[in-house]
């Protein structure tokens, strides 16, 4: 397998203007991740996660270290790495067959040329809403297809803004929390949705959750970010550090709540959680 | 609350201020028969007599036909359209790249804040000067500077509530920053614009009045303010009435524009 992230002792700090100081939040942090790898990114909240998620992203940049993406370093946020947030994923102003199509409309033309090239243009627009049709169609939502975000339930949204990032088949699919707000059904259904995606697409996925179960059932490998209590006890900010990077039991998933070593990981990952 | 009942509570105040219009009116005419500041029914007859009275004037040497009540409409809703359309384009463009980009916020806002609490009329002198007492040149240019800062400050706001994970999305999408500008930001902020827009047109048509009481020839405003000296409200007050029943019918377009269009911004 060929490596397709890769973070290299990473530091990020920021400036507290409360304590007038810099604070240390992700402290030399290091791992790689190998194409078609789903990793869960666990740990409490204010260790990092989401910080080291917009590193991934390149929305920031870290302040020591790298972050490469298939040996390049990375400059901002480009269309290799796809992003699922809990919220505001889509575009209310469009519908949903839009808002998948987006980035296929993005790919070809310009806000300019969409014009010069009008008719181009047009006619390829109906391919790229064709191909967004198909992925509708794997999340169940062809049926939707001509409605607004705010015409749908939460879970419904989520499968849109997955469908929307996968159809840009980015290198990384970043997903912050994109199940924390929804009720347990949804939830369920979209995590069995991510699983028959991954196996079918083996996408590589970086997965950050507060659910430690979840990171254990959806998740090849899952990463522990825990700050140190010392550090923060002393106002220099959480330190956080990779606690613990395992991996998942080698069994069909939606078998893996059966397995005893599901519940045992679980728990491992718990007893480094509350250390 | 039932809707009869609501909709009486709202015809309740309308009703009573025709009712003290019509009492004070009929005791004004009861001292004074030539009673002017209250007109009674036949007293506004005579005033739209006036308003709509065929006219006639000598323009290059051929003679032309006019009313009161279309010349003023005309004139002044061709200097509202105009402000209008010019506020809104310099106000959405700055604004817009005022939310969007940290160096152009830095380099105007201190200059649209300061604008912003200027009186425009304290400039009249100055625009008067500068412009001349052209007809509607300066008229336009007070309703623009009058309303300029404030709408772009409203449109920077309003950019900048466009949630950051949006934009974010658009960049792994593949969008350009002129694009996400566009595409996204100017695209979600639109609605809430127009909803600003709403706001400002009734400081435009107060603008808009006080500017052509001052070296104009034709316009609601120039009309109200020449039948002030003879102190002939029977043409005044129909003219305020127009005047708010064309203000409240540019809300209502612009509100129907936003549910026709943007029905999505209604529901967040």
């Amino acid at each position: 397998m060929s490596r397709v992230l890769e973070i290299k002792s990473v530091v990020k700090r920021y400036w507290n203007p409360r304590s007038k100081r810099w604070e240390v939040i992700l402290d030399r942090i290091s791992f790689d991740v190998e194409a078609g790898e789903f990793i869960a990114l666990v740990g409490p909240s204010g260790s990092g996660k989401t910080r080291l998620l917009n590193l991934v992203g390149g929305f920031e940049s870290q302040n020591e270290g790298e972050v490469l993406i298939e040996g390049q370093r990375i400059g901002g946020p480009d269309r290799n790495r796809g992003i699922v947030t809990q919220q505001y994923s889509l575009f209310p102003n469009l519908t949903v067959l839009d808002n998948v199509a987006f980035g296929l409309d993005l790919e070809e033309f310009t806000l300019l040329n969409r014009w010069t090239r009008f008719l181009r243009y047009r006619e390829a627009r109906k391919g790229h809403r064709k191909r967004a049709m198909e992925y509708l169609e794997q999340v169940r939502l062809d049926t939707h297809a001509h409605k607004h975000p705010h015409q749908l339930s939460g879970g419904m949204r989520q499968r849109v803004a997955i469908a929307q990032a996968l159809i840009m088949k980015p290198k990384v699919l970043m997903m912050d929390e994109p199940f924390g707000a929804l009720d347990p059904e949804a939830r369920e259904e979209l995590q069995a949705a991510m699983i028959q995606t991954h196996e079918k697409e083996r996408n590589t996925i970086v997965f950050v959750t507060h659910d430690l179960e979840e990171a254990a059932y959806l998740a090849t490998r899952v990463l522990v970010l825990m700050p140190d209590k010392a550090a923060l006890a002393r106002g220099e900010g959480g330190h956080a550090r990779i606690a613990r990077d395992v991996r998942t039991p080698d069994r069909p998933r939606k078998d893996r709540r059966d397995d005893p070593e599901y519940w045992k990981l679980v728990k491992t990952i718990r007893t480094t959680l509350s250390a | 609350m039932g809707w009869p009942l609501r909709l009486a509570l709202g015809i309740l105040p309308f009703v009573a201020v025709v009712g003290w219009y019509s009492y004070g009116s009929y005791q004004g005419h009861a001292e004074n028969p030539k009673y002017k500041i209250l007109p009674n029914l036949s007293q506004f007859r005579e005033g739209l007599k006036q308003i709509f009275q065929e006219r006639k004037h000598l323009r290059d040497g051929k003679e032309v036909k006019y009313t009161w009540f279309a010349v003023d409409t005309i004139a002044s809703l061709k200097r509202i359209g105009m402000a209008l359309g010019i506020t809104i384009g310099i106000s959405v463009a700055l604004g817009l790249f005022m939310g969007a980009f940290t160096i152009v916020d830095a380099f105007s806002s201190p200059l649209v804040r300061t604008m912003g609490k200027i009186p425009p009329m304290a400039l009249l002198p100055l625009i008067f000067v500068l412009l001349g007492a052209m007809e509607d040149t300066t008229k336009v240019a007070i309703m623009v500077i009058g309303t300029l800062p404030v709408l772009t400050q409203d449109v920077y706001l309003k950019v900048q509530e466009v949630p950051r994970e949006s934009i974010q999305k658009a960049f792994t999408l593949g969008a350009s920053t002129l694009e996400v500008t566009v595409r996204v930001i100017l695209a979600q902020a639109w609605p809430r614009i127009l909803d600003s827009v709403r706001l400002m047109l009734g400081p435009l048509w107060a603008l808009l009045i006080v500017s052509e009481s001052i070296a104009a020839t034709q316009g609601l405003g120039y009309r109200i303010y020449l039948q002030q000296r003879q102190i002939n409200m029977n043409v005044i007050i129909p003219y305020v009435l127009w005047i708010t029943i064309l203000a409240i019918a540019m809300d209502q377009a612009i509100k129907l524009w936003i549910r026709w269009r943007h029905p999505w911004a209604l529901e967040r």
